[in-house]
C-alpha cells in the first residue's frame, strides 16, 4: 500500500500499539497532524497548551503504565520545548518516543525559518536520536526507535523527521510491535558469588531503585527480606516498587530519607542494590557511603557498575532473574540483633518526628495534608508531583499501594513537571490522579489547566502555598545565613480565581477540616480542582543529610 | 591507583555524525584523551576509532562501559599492553645551510623522507610509534621547526588476533 510519509508515520505508531499521542501542531508538521486528523479514530492526539506539557504527558503516560510515551512537536522552537521533557525522561531512564518535524533536506543547514538541529541538541539528552532522510527509512526508523526506547535500560529517543519525507510517497508494509529485546542472565557462578556474599551477611539491607520499578517484583523482595532478616530501603525512583505495608520497609533513605532508612544503611554489612543508580542525593558523600557493608549490584547498564560507589560484585543483565536465583540460593537466618536495632531506629525516628510535630504551631502542617490524602485517597491512585519540599514531603509521607502509583522528576529535578505528567498518567490509566505541587512549580507549566480542563482531565491539585520557594529557602535558612535572595515570591496571584479562570474547580483551605472538606470534593468532582493550601513558610524538610555529607552530620531538628 | 596509558580501538558504524556521539560522550562524562584517530577498515560498513587515554582501571573500565552503550557502537577492546601503535608527522623545518648536514643525517637515521626542499626550508615526513616522533621533534627544535602536523596513532594487536575474534 502506497503511503506518505506522515501517513506511514501514524500507520507505523498504531502498528506499534500506540493509542494517544500529546503534542502541538506547526508548520513543519502539517502533513503529520493531517494524517491524525485521516486516522482519528485509531489514534487520540492530545493537544497540550505547550510541547513542554506534551513531553511530560508523554512521560507521566510511560511512568504510569511502562508504555512507550509519544509527543510530537514542530521543527525549531517547538523541538526545543521538548527538551526539558526529554532530559526528564532521559536521567530517569523512561522510555518515550519524541517526534518533532524538521524543514525539508533542501533547506537543511540554511537557517531556514524555525529549523534547528534538534538531533544536535538532543543528542547528550536521549537514549539514541534518528534524522530521517529517506522516506523508504522511515517505517523501519520509528520501529527501531520503539525498540531502543524500550530494551535494556530504558531511555528517551528522538525521530526528526524533514517535510519532504512527511510529503513523499512509498510503500507501507504493517510489522509486528518490535519486541523488548530481551536482557542476557547473569552467569552461574555470579549468582552463586552473590547468594554467598547475602549469606555471610548479618546486617542485610535490600536497596530498591527506579530499576525496579516496573519489574513487578516487590512481593520477591519482601520474601527474600523475610527469608534472610533483612529490612527493605528504597531510593527516591524506587519509591513505589515495593509493598509499603511490610514492616521491613524503612521507606526513601538519603538526603531527605527516612532516619531509620539512612542509618540503617549505614550500619549495614551487606547492601543488595537492585536498579540503583547511586545519585549524589541518595549517598552524600561517597568517600563515607556505607563503609561498612559489601555492595551487590544488579543493574542492567553494565556503565552503572563502580560508575558513583565502588561496589564488591555488580550483577550486569536482566535484574529480576538475578534477583529471584541469588534469592532461591539464600539460606534462612535470622537476626536479631539486626532486627532489635533497625526497631530502635525506627523508634528514634517517631520521636524525631513526634518533636517535629509538637513544635510546629501552624494552623495546617504539611505533615496533616498528607495525613488526610492517606486516608481519603481512593485505592489505585497516581500521585505526581512537581520538586521542592512537597515533592520530598510525598516522598515521606505519602503511602503508595501498588508500583507506577508514584511518578516524579527524580534525576532531573524539573519544576513543572508534575501537572503534564498528571495529564499523561491518566489518559493512559483513567485512575484516579492526585498532583501535589507548590506555587513556585505550578508556576512553571500552569497553562497545562486549560488542556486538563479541555480534555475532562479530572486531577486533582494540592497546591501547597507558602509564599516562597520552599527547598532553596530551607538550603538558605540553614546554610546562607538567612540571606532569603530571591526566594520570597510576594505575587499577589489568587490561585482560585485563576483556576476558576481556566475553569477548573477550587478551593481554599487554611485548616485541617478546610482540606479535608476540599479535598473529599475535589475527588469526587469529575474536572480539575485547585486546592490553595496554605502552608507556614519557614516548614521544613527534615531529615536533612547536607549534600556532601555524612550520615554524621544528618540534621533532624532545627 | 595508578595512572596507565592505554590504548582503546573502537568499531562504530561508519555513518554521519556518529564520531560527534563517541566524542560528546568523552566531554560530557570529563573523559580526557590524549589522541583519538578514525579511518576506514576491512569492513566498510565500520570505521575504527582509535583512542589513546591515560587513566586508572576504574577510569578504563567506565569509558569502555559507556562506549559499549553507544548504539553506534559495535565493538569496543583495549588493546594488549604493547600493541603495535604507529603515527605519521609532517614537519617543516628551516634550512640553514650551516645545519644542512645534520637535518640529513637525523632523516637518515630516523628512516625519514624530505618530502620538499627549497633553500629556505624542507619538510620531512617521519613514520613511527609517538616516541620515536618526539625524539625527531626534540631534535629538531634548535634547527627551527616553522610548522608540524601529526596524525596521532593507529594502533593494531600483535598477531593473527583481530578485534572480531576476540
Amino acid at each position: 500500500m502506497k503511503l506518505t510519509g506522515a501517513q506511514i508515520l501514524i500507520k507505523t505508531l498504531i502498528e506499534q500499539g500506540v493509542t494517544d499521542v500529546f503534542g502541538y501542531p506547526g508548520g513543519q508538521v502539517i502533513n503529520i497532524y493531517d494524517a491524525l486528523y485521516q486516522y482519528k479514530d485509531e489514534i487520540n492526539h492530545v493537544l497540550t497548551a505547550h510541547e513542554q506539557g506534551a513531553a511530560h504527558a508523554a512521560d507521566g503516560y510511560s511512568r504510569a503504565t511502562g508504555k512507550v510515551g509519544v509527543c510530537i512537536a514542530t521543527s525549531g522552537p517547538g523541538a526545543t520545548n521538548l527538551v526539558t521533557g526529554i532530559a526528564t525522561a532521559m536521567l530517569d531512564s523512561i522510555p518515550m518516543v519524541a517526534i518533532t518535524g524538521n524543514v525539508p533536506c533542501s533547506l537543511i543547514g540554511k537557517d531556514s525559518f524555525q529549523e534547528i538541529d534538534i538531533t544536535g541538541i538532543t543528542l547528550p539528552i536521549t537514549k539514541h536520536n534518528f534524522f530521517v532522510n529517506k522516506i523508504e527509512d522511515l517505517a523501519d526508523t520509528i520501529r527501531e526507535a520503539f525498540s531502543i526506547a524500550k530494551s535494556g535500560r530504558p531511555g528517551p529517543v528522538l525521530v526528526d523527521i524533514p517535510k519532504d519525507v512527511q510529503v513523499g510517497s512509498f510503500e507501507y508494509e504493517p510489522q509486528p510491535i518490535a519486541e523488548k529485546l530481551p536482557l542476557p542472565k547473569v552467569g552461574e557462578s555470579l549468582i552463586e558469588q552473590a547468594a554467598k556474599l547475602v549469606n555471610e551477611a548479618e546486617r542485610p539491607y535490600i536497596y530498591i531503585g527506579g530499576g525496579a520499578a516496573g519489574l513487578g517484583m516487590g512481593n520477591d523482595v519482601v520474601a527474600l527480606a523475610e527469608k534472610i532478616d533483612a529490612v527493605i530501603g528504597c531510593s527516591f525512583m524506587g519509591l513505589s516498587a515495593v509493598p509499603q505495608e511490610s514492616e521491613r520497609f524503612l521507606g526513601m533513605q538519603g538526603m531527605h530519607g527516612h532516619y531509620a532508612s539512612s542509618v540503617a544503611q549505614d550500619e549495614a554489612d551487606l547492601i543488595l542494590a537492585v536498579g540503583v543508580r547511586f545519585s549524589d542525593r541518595a549517598t552524600g558523600n561517597v568517600a563515607k557511603f556505607a563503609k561498612r557493608s559489601k555492595i551487590v549490584q544488579l543493574d542492567p547498564d553494565c556503565a552503572e557498575i563502580n560508575k558513583n560507589v565502588r561496589v564488591d560484585l555488580g550483577l550486569v543483565g536482566d535484574v529480576y532473574d538475578s534477583f529471584t536465583r541469588i534469592a532461591a540460593k539464600c539460606k534462612k537466618k535470622s537476626s536479631p540483633e539486626w532486627i532489635s536495632r533497625v526497631r530502635q531506629l525506627k523508634a528514634d525516628e517517631l520521636a524525631f518526628e513526634e518533636e517535629i510535630a509538637q513544635a510546629d504551631k501552624s494552623p495546617l502542617t504539611p505533615k496533616q495534608v498528607f495525613e488526610i490524602i492517606n486516608a481519603e485517597k481512593p485505592a489505585g491512585t497516581i500521585i505526581t508531583t512537581d520538586v521542592g519540599q512537597h515533592q520530598m514531603w510525598t516522598a515521606q509521607y505519602v503511602t503508595f499501594d501498588r508500583p507506577r502509583r508514584f511518578v516524579s522528576s527524580g534525576g532531573l529535578g524539573t519544576m513543572g513537571f508534575g501537572l503534564g505528567a498528571a495529564m499523561g498518567a491518566y489518559v493512559a490509566t483513567k485512575d484516579p490522579t492526585i498532583l501535589i505541587t507548590g506555587d513556585g512549580s505550578f508556576g512553571m507549566n500552569l497553562n497545562e489547566l486549560a488542556t486538563a480542563v479541555t480534555y475532562k482531565i479530572p486531577v486533582v491539585i494540592v497546591l501547597m502555598n507558602n509564599g516562597v520557594l520552599g527547598m532553596v529557602r530551607q538550603w538558605q535558612t540553614l546554610f546562607f545565613g538567612k540571606r532569603y535572595s530571591n526566594t520570597v515570591l510576594e505575587r499577589k496571584t489568587d490561585f482560585v480565581a485563576l483556576a476558576k479562570a481556566f475553569g477548573a474547580d477550587a478551593y481554599l483551605a487554611e485548616t485541617p477540616v478546610d482540606f479535608r472538606k476540599a479535598f473529599k470534593a475535589a475527588m469526587g468532582a469529575g474536572k480539575p480542582v485547585v486546592i490553595d493550601v496554605r502552608i507556614d513558610k519557614d516548614e521544613m524538610v527534615l531529615p536533612m543529610l547536607p549534600p556532601g555529607g555524612a550520615i554524621s552530620d544528618i540534621i533532624t531538628k532545627v | 591507583m595508578e595512572n596507565n596509558k592505554f590504548v582503546i580501538a573502537v568499531y562504530v558504524e561508519n555513518k554521519a555524525g556518529v564520531l560527534t556521539r563517541v566524542t560528546g560522550m568523552f566531554t560530557r562524562r570529563g573523559f580526557n584523551i590524549d589522541a583519538l584517530t578514525v579511518g576506514e577498515t576491512e569492513r566498510p560498513e565500520y570505521s575504527r576509532i582509535t583512542i589513546c587515554m591515560s587513566g586508572d582501571d576504574y577510569a578504563k573500565a567506565q569509558m569502555i562501559n559507556q562506549l559499549k552503550k553507544l548504539l553506534v557502537v559495535k565493538k569496543v577492546e583495549v588493546l594488549d599492553d604493547e600493541p603495535i601503535k604507529r603515527e605519521l608527522m609532517l614537519i617543516k623545518v628551516k634550512n640553514e645551510s650551516e645545519n644542512r648536514s645534520e637535518i640529513m643525517t637525523a632523516v637518515d637515521v630516523f628512516r625519514a623522507s624530505v618530502i620538499d626542499y627549497s633553500t629556505e626550508g624542507m619538510c620531512i615526513e617521519v613514520t613511527g610509534n609517538p616516541s620515536k616522533i618526539d625524539a625527531f621533534v626534540k631534535l629538531m627544535q634548535p634547527f627551527g621547526i616553522l610548522e608540524m602536523c601529526r596524525t596521532g596513532i593507529v594502533a593494531l594487536d600483535r598477531g593473527t588476533s583481530t578485534l572480531f575474534s576476540k
